[in-house]
Formats: structure tokens, sequence, C-alpha cells
């Protein structure tokens, strides 16, 4: 743990929905420029922790937020926060591709437009290269006018992170990514994340082992609502000091 | 033998509650499924036997006094009587009506819509009484709201007019406009919008550029409706809009429509007239038909980046 940067960290976060406490008690350091996986069973409380970074938890729906987040050091709660900043500074993947119902072009360019950027040129250089650094470029080229919702899923999801790479966040985001995607598609947008880890701070959820595995430096269990073990990957895969965390990288409880 | 939850077993643990089933049973099973279909097929007959019964008597009385005449001229001395003229100015007078009804009910039901679903949150309490009110709007008889609006009149100093119509047609189109679009907009996903803000949308942003977007062809469905019924409306009309042989240069002017030409024209006693009424009923429903298939047109157009 020494040798990582924090970037996020969370101290007592509770989320309660009346009676129901889905997120108990967690303390957590996230690192900066590394890939931290959280994993856990379905159920567990894996995407409330997501969306509560981003603070998509929405209070009308009778969510209430105990505890602090800091990124970079800011309290992302506090009041005199604007809420789309911190949006902003994190892009999101969802676990089913959700593209804009406009063209390729306008879903990678919503971004930059609202944050103010109206120079076509520059636009159009922007989209280009997000568009290649999610791996999409060179199959869309010819048709970014075209509707997006026209793209398969695995290309969507790949537009859904140009388009939030084209925000300029600094973390990137994902809700079991690659659970509506084919197995090339998977291990496409895998790669993808491992590439940007060099400048950006991924955090992703995923209940599938194996992909935590092959992507995780970091990695934190979550367990009915309660982190049970975190650590650098290699050491909680190898030995796992909790006995859930063992039952569960056995098999026995999933 | 009894199971843990007190069902009495055969002894090798097995239920066999549903194997006493007589030919009966069948019989009434099979039967039940029967009446239902033919039940269905007969409404459905009734309903499209309706609408060509409709259509065809319409032409049939309406088609011989239907000229050229009755479409591009104003009425003429004596039209009333039976002799030269048309209704113009009833139809330009319901076209402008019922346009100038829909642009303020669409700019009273856009905002009114995405606050419901954006800013109210889509199931709150504020969100659910507003929806209820319009309930209870829409049941509202569009005579109610002819008086409603004449004495709206009475207290801002305003006369029979153009400008009265549109205000009281209006208030008629809002209730159906808006309960159409938020029935649309509802089911926009959570995920599209949480899409957007976590680009850094803000609410306005992510209302304008992606819900309204995604929810287009169901928001212009929605307007045709309220088009649609602000145009075939009567009794609204009939005190603040008022009649008159001209067509309307001004929103001050009083304005004739369709609606009031037909019963006008029923209400004479020569039959010549009375055959124009079912001319200008040709003319009304031909208007409304025309509007449905250019908005569906329309919709398939703009539903063309629509995600489903």
């Amino acid at each position: 743990m020494k040798d990582f940067k924090t970037h996020i960290s969370i101290r007592g976060l509770n989320v309660r929905h009346g009676s129901l406490h889905i997120l108990k008690d967690i303390t957590l350091d996230i690192p900066d420029r590394r890939i931290t996986v959280i994993f856990g069973p379905s159920g567990c409380g894996k995407t409330t922790l997501l969306k509560s970074l981003n603070r998509l938890l929405d209070p009308s729906e009778g969510l209430v937020v105990e505890g602090q987040i800091l990124v970079d050091g800011e309290e992302i709660y506090s009041p005199d926060v604007e809420v789309t900043h911190i949006r902003r500074k994190m892009g999101l993947l969802s676990q089913k591709p959700q593209v804009l119902p406009m063209s390729i072009f306008d879903n990678v360019a919503f971004a930059p437009r609202i944050h103010g950027l109206r120079d076509r040129k520059k636009l159009a250089r922007t989209v280009e290269h997000y568009l290649r650094q999610a791996g999409l470029w060179e199959e869309v080229k010819d048709r970014l006018t075209t509707s997006a919702s026209q793209l398969s899923v695995g290309q969507q999801q790949r537009l859904c992170l140009a388009r939030g790479l084209a925000a300029e966040p600094e973390i990137i985001l994902g809700d079991e990514p690659t659970s509506a995607l084919d197995p090339q598609s998977s291990k496409h947008v895998e790669q993808r994340l491992i590439d940007l880890k060099s400048d950006y701070t991924v955090v992703v959820v995923t209940h599938i082992l194996r992909q935590a595995k092959r992507i995780a430096d970091y990695v934190v269990f979550l367990y009915l609502g309660e982190v049970v073990e975190h650590g650098p990957a290699e050491r909680v895969f190898e030995r796992p000091c909790d006995p859930r965390t063992r039952a569960y990288l056995t098999g026995e409880i999933s | 033998m009894r199971t843990p939850s007190g069902i009495r077993t055969n002894g090798n643990g097995r239920l066999s509650l549903l194997g006493r089933q007589s030919p009966s049973w069948w019989r009434r099973r099979k039967a039940q499924e029967v009446i239902f279909k033919a039940l269905m097929i007969f409404s459905l007959l009734l309903v499209v036997g309706c609408l060509a019964l409709i259509v065809a008597t319409i032409v049939w009385k309406g088609l011989p006094a239907l000229k050229l005449s009755m479409i591009f001229q104003t009425p003429r001395g004596g039209y009333y009587l039976g002799k030269e003229g048309g209704i113009l100015n009833a139809i330009l007078g319901s076209l402008y009506l019922a346009g100038g009804a829909t642009l303020l009910a669409l700019l009273l039901s856009l905002p009114i819509v995405l606050y419901l679903n954006i800013y109210a949150g889509r199931n709150s309490r504020t969100a659910e009484f507003i929806r209820f009110s319009f309930d209870v709007l829409w049941g509202v008889p569009s005579i109610v709201y002819g008086a409603f609006g004449f004495l709206l009149m009475a207290f801002i100093g305003l006369r029979t007019s153009l400008l009265a119509g549109m205000i009281t047609v209006a208030m008629l189109e809002l209730p159906i406009m808006s309960r159409a679009m938020d029935e649309v907009v509802r089911l926009v996903s959570r995920d599209l919008t949480d899409a957007a803000y976590s680009l850094g949308a803000t609410r306005f942003e992510t209302a304008v550029k992606v819900v309204v977007r995604q929810t287009l062809p169901g928001i212009l469905t929605a307007v045709l409706i309220a088009f649609g019924r602000g145009i075939g409306d009567a009794a609204s009309v009939l005190f603040t809009a008022g009649f008159t042989d001209r067509v309307p240069t001004s929103l001050l002017q009083p304005a004739a429509t369709l609606p009031l030409a037909i019963f006008f024209q029923l209400g004479t006693p020569f039959p010549e007239v009375r055959e124009r009424a079912y001319a200008s009923a040709a003319v009304l429903t031909i208007l409304i038909l025309a509007i449905s298939l250019i908005s569906r047109a329309a919709v398939r157009r703009y539903s063309r980046h629509t995600i489903r």
C-alpha cells in the first residue's frame, strides 16, 4: 500500500434506503493511476458504492448518504461543491452501454460541447482522438453521422468509453462494463482499461473473478455491504486474510 | 404423509393435487377461450365498423355539396339560404385557432413535463399531485372551459376574438398534451439520464439535449393528439372565438371554426345547407386525417436517433 498514492479516499461511508443498510461504514483508499477492482457477489452494494463516488445516488428516491468521500482532498458531498464539476472528473461505463440518442460524432462531442468547446475543427480533432483512444476510430470513421444506436453492443461500449474520456476526467468508473458484451468485445474493453491506467485512475466493479485477476492492481472485496478485505491484487488473491474472502475465491460462496 | 407446509402427499413426496381434471373441466376452459376470442373480434369489428360508417356517412351525404367553391370561398350573400359561397372562413379560422392554441399549450406542457420527470423526481409526491390535477382537468367538459374562458375575457377586457379562443382551447389542450408527453418522458431510462449526468451535464442540458431528443416522436404525437382535440372542439370556442363570415386578419378579431360551421349549417331548415354541414364535416375529417398522416411520417423521420 505504501507505494500507492491515494486519489480517492472514502471515510465512514454509510448508505441507507429506509431500514435497508446498503453500505456499512466503508473506509477505503483508492490508489492513483491504478486499476482498482471492487468485487463481490450480486447485490452486495458494489454499484451503490460506485455511484456514490460521482453522486449519482438520488436523494429524492429516499437514499441517505453519510460519511466522507474525498477526491484529491476535496470533499465531494460538501454543499458548496458543484455536482457537475465532480461528475466531470469521473467517466462512467455502465453495465449496459448507454449511448445518447444522437450520432456517433455528437455522442463523443457531447461533453466537450457542454463544457464550452465550439470550434468545429477542434471538435473534429477531439472526437477522432478519443475514438482512437477507445479503439473504435477505424470501425466508424466513415459513418460518424449515423445514429450511435446502430452500432453493435461492443462498439457502443467503446463509444461510451470515448465519450467519457472526452469529458477529460481523471477517474474512470466501470460498473460491470463487460457484462453485456461478448468475450471478444470484453477483451477489447479490458485491454483499453489497462492501456488507460497510466493516465487515469480506474475503478471497476465486477462479479467475474477471472476478470478481476486479469486487470486488477488493487482489489476490494465487498460482501453484504461491508468491505471484508482490501489490498494489492497479488496479496489478496494469493494470501487472503479473511475466511470469507478465501471462501469466495475458492467458489464456496458466490 | 404430510409436507412441512401441511399438504397431504401420496407417500413418495410428490404432490398430486392437479391430477383430477374431468372432461367437463376441459370443455369449460376450451369454451372460455372461444368465447373471449369471439368477444375480442366483435369489439374490434365494432370499432372499425364505426369508423367506416362515420366516414361513409360524411362522404355520402357531403360529397354532393362539396365543390371547390366550398373550400376556396368565404360565405357570399344568401349562403345560409343555400346560395353561393363556401367555408374558407371556418377552415382557416380553425387552423389558425388550433395552431395557436397548440403552440401555447406546447410552451406550457414541455416545461411542465420536464420539470415533473427531471427536477421534481418522476415518482415524487409533487409529480403525482400534478399528474392527478391533469387527470381531473382532462375530464372537465369543454363547455366548462368555454365558460371559464368567457369569464376570463370579461376579467381582462378581451372581446370575442381569435386570441380569446386560442387561450381557451390551449387550456383544453394542456392536460391532454401534458399527460400524453408525460407517459413517454416517464419511460426514459434512468441509465440514459445518468449517462448524461456523468458527463457533467446539468439537469437542464440533460432535459433538453438528451431527454427531448430521445422522446421527440412521443412529444410530436402528443402535440398532434392535442391539436386534433383542439381543432374538433365546438363548445369551448362558442363564446370565446365567436363566429364570422370573414377570415380573421388579426388576433383580436372574431374567428369562425369548422365545428361551429357544422353546427350552424345543420341547424338551418334548408336541405341544401344541411348537406353543406356534411361537406364541412368531411373537410374537418380530411384535415385531421391529413395531419395524422403527416405526423406519422414526421415521427418516423425524427425517431432516427432514438434508442430502443
